[in-house]
């Protein structure tokens, strides 16, 4: 075997990454980091993958037993079922890849440790993941809509794909935040379950925004402040896509819907740049302080 | 001659105790206790290692080897002077460090191949390789944590000897398995040598090291005190 020859390679700092640059060159790495995290979850479990239908399901029976027939919500939207599962399909997106992306970092702590790698690919990872626990969802959704009778237009569907593009980009942007302070300070995933909490309560999921509008009717400022939030764009957009085009379409979507998505994307790109930042900042005493 | 690793004036200091929550740093401030005492894991560091050397880091424990390898992978950085790296390196801080139990064999060599920087293709082309060389052959689809601890480690460190980096970095792993086992792991390391590659070993098996090293850096205390030839830096250590 020819010896290997370096000479004309220039020397490197090692620890220096490019970021997110880095992790298009370890395609194949982050592929397998995802399906490891997949075999792993699902170990030793009987009903494995179809878990991820099972805790959505749940949580959508009693969310409408309790506000749809308890609270009667029911009377007042037109197929409230089917608006109460496409805002919670959104939300539980956001808030497994945002809770796992924060935990990623501590996770693979063995890992970070011990051997350099684009320390962005665990959360990277953690977003994968939670996409594609988010598709089987997506796809009860589909079923449901069309029982209810479907039509949706382009416009719409476009909608929905932008409202999935600013979910991901959010909660990613976050992950990279939350997931590098947590390394610092263990607070950062129980301050992070607390979002994640909130953000189902404080997004149009249970309730329909006209609510909050007429609440805050004194201060509208408020109200647009409530439509900044991406959540609450995806969601409203989510609305349009999958539940509007099953109803009779008597009922008024919320002002400026489409611009407050790209207002809502524009936010989380923001979010995004941010997280990076910071995680760039401290990723180089990961493997120390862990 | 081209040299493979260049380390100048490096050092790293660590804080000594770590707060992993607000209320910790709170109290802390609240007591006026020093948060930021430190302590110099290393000190003014230099030493350049040449394409194709293999050099043997020795040293007590605590006196900064793993802390050097793990400046010179990219694991940490230093907090003074600078390292300078030509070509890719693998770092084997620790074998198996990747492996995760309840995965196969299989899907281990694979996830642990990436994670030390080979690509799909490489992988697929020296699975057969590894597996051979581990000896492990009809065990390669159970999951790794049934493994009796000697296949594990024989294992993680196939996989670790084919992963091609210009530079090696080898951090107490040769001591890998059985008699024969070793003799194998040997003579890889040797093949290694010979195709050019760049080692850094630390190994307390200071007979082995003798014989694979012609160099040898010994560290005290975060400092470099001895630099020669691999039999005086043994010879100092056993003073
Ligand atoms: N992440 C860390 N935080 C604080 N101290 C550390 C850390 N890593 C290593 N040290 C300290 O640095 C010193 C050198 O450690 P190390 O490089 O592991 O020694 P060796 O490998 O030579 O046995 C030890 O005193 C150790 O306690
Ligand atoms: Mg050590």
């Amino acid at each position: 075997m020819a010896t290997v020859g370096s000479a004309g390679i220039e020397p490197t700092e090692p620890g220096i990454g490019h970021g997110l640059l880095d992790v298009a060159k370890n395609r194949f790495l982050l592929h397998l980091l995802v399906k490891k995290e997949l075999r792993v979850r699902y170990q030793a479990s009987m009903l494995g993958i179809l878990w991820s239908y099972v805790k959505p399901a749940v949580q959508f029976v009693v969310f409408y037993l309790a506000l749809g027939v308890f609270l009667e919500l029911n009377k007042g939207t037109e197929d409230y079922a089917v608006y109460l599962f496409s805002g919670v399909v959104v939300i539980n997106l956001f808030g497994e890849a945002f809770g796992n992306a924060t935990r990623s970092i501590v996770g693979n702590g063995a890992l970070v440790r011990k051997i350099y790698l684009p320390r962005q690919l665990f959360p990277l990872a953690s977003l994968q993941v939670a996409f594609v626990h988010f598709l089987p969802q997506l796809l009860v959704l589909v079923v449901g809509t069309l029982v209810a009778g479907w039509r949706p237009n382009l416009a719409q569907l476009a909608g929905g794909i932008l409202a999935i593009f600013i979910v991901c980009t959010l909660a990613f942007g976050l992950g990279l935040l939350f997931g590098a302070v947590n390394v610092m300070f263990r607070d950062a995933e129980n301050f992070v379950d607390l979002i994640i909490m909130v953000a189902t309560w404080l997004s149009p999921v249970l309730y329909t925004w006209d609510r909050v509008a007429n609440a805050l009717s004194d201060v509208p400022w408020l109200f647009t402040l409530y439509q900044l939030n991406p959540l609450t764009a995806a969601v409203e957009l989510f609305h349009w896509c999958f539940w509007y085009p099953a109803t009779s379409g008597s009922s008024a979507l919320p002002p400026n819907m489409i611009a407050f998505g790209f207002a809502g994307l524009a936010v989380s790109l923001l979010i995004l740049a941010f997280g990076d930042f910071v995680f760039r900042r401290l990723e180089g005493r990961f493997a120390q302080e862990l | 001659m081209t040299s493979s690793i260049e380390i100048a004036g490096v050092g790293k200091d660590f804080r000594l105790n770590h707060s992993r929550s607000l209320k910790d740093m709170v109290v802390s401030k609240v007591r006026k206790k020093d948060r930021h005492e430190t302590f110099q894991a290393l000190d003014d560091v230099s030493v350049q290692v040449q394409q194709g050397e293999s050099v043997a880091l020795l040293g007590l424990n605590g006196s900064g080897k793993s802390t050097l390898l793990k400046l010179i992978s990219g694991v940490m950085r230093p907090d003074r002077g600078s390292i300078r790296v030509r070509g890719r390196l693998a770092g084997l801080i620790e074998v198996g460090a990747g492996f995760h139990p309840d995965l196969t064999g299989r899907e281990n060599v694979f996830l642990n191949g990436a994670i030390l920087g080979m690509d799909e293709a490489t992988i697929h082309r020296r699975f057969d390789e590894i597996v051979a060389f581990s000896e492990i052959e009809k065990f390669i689809d159970t999951e790794v944590k049934f493994y009796s601890s000697g296949m594990f480690l024989r294992l993680a460190f196939s996989v670790c000897v084919y992963t091609e980096p210009e530079v090696f970095l080898v951090d107490e792993i040769l001591a890998v398995g059985d008699e024969p086992f070793q003799q194998k792991c040997l003579a890889r390391i040797r093949e290694i040598q010979d195709e050019g590659r760049t080692l850094v070993i630390v190994s307390h098996d200071l007979d082995m090291v003798q014989k694979i090293c012609e160099r040898g850096v010994v560290l005290e205390r975060g400092h470099v005190v001895y630099d020669g030839e691999s039999a005086g830096a043994v010879q100092q250590l056993r003073r």
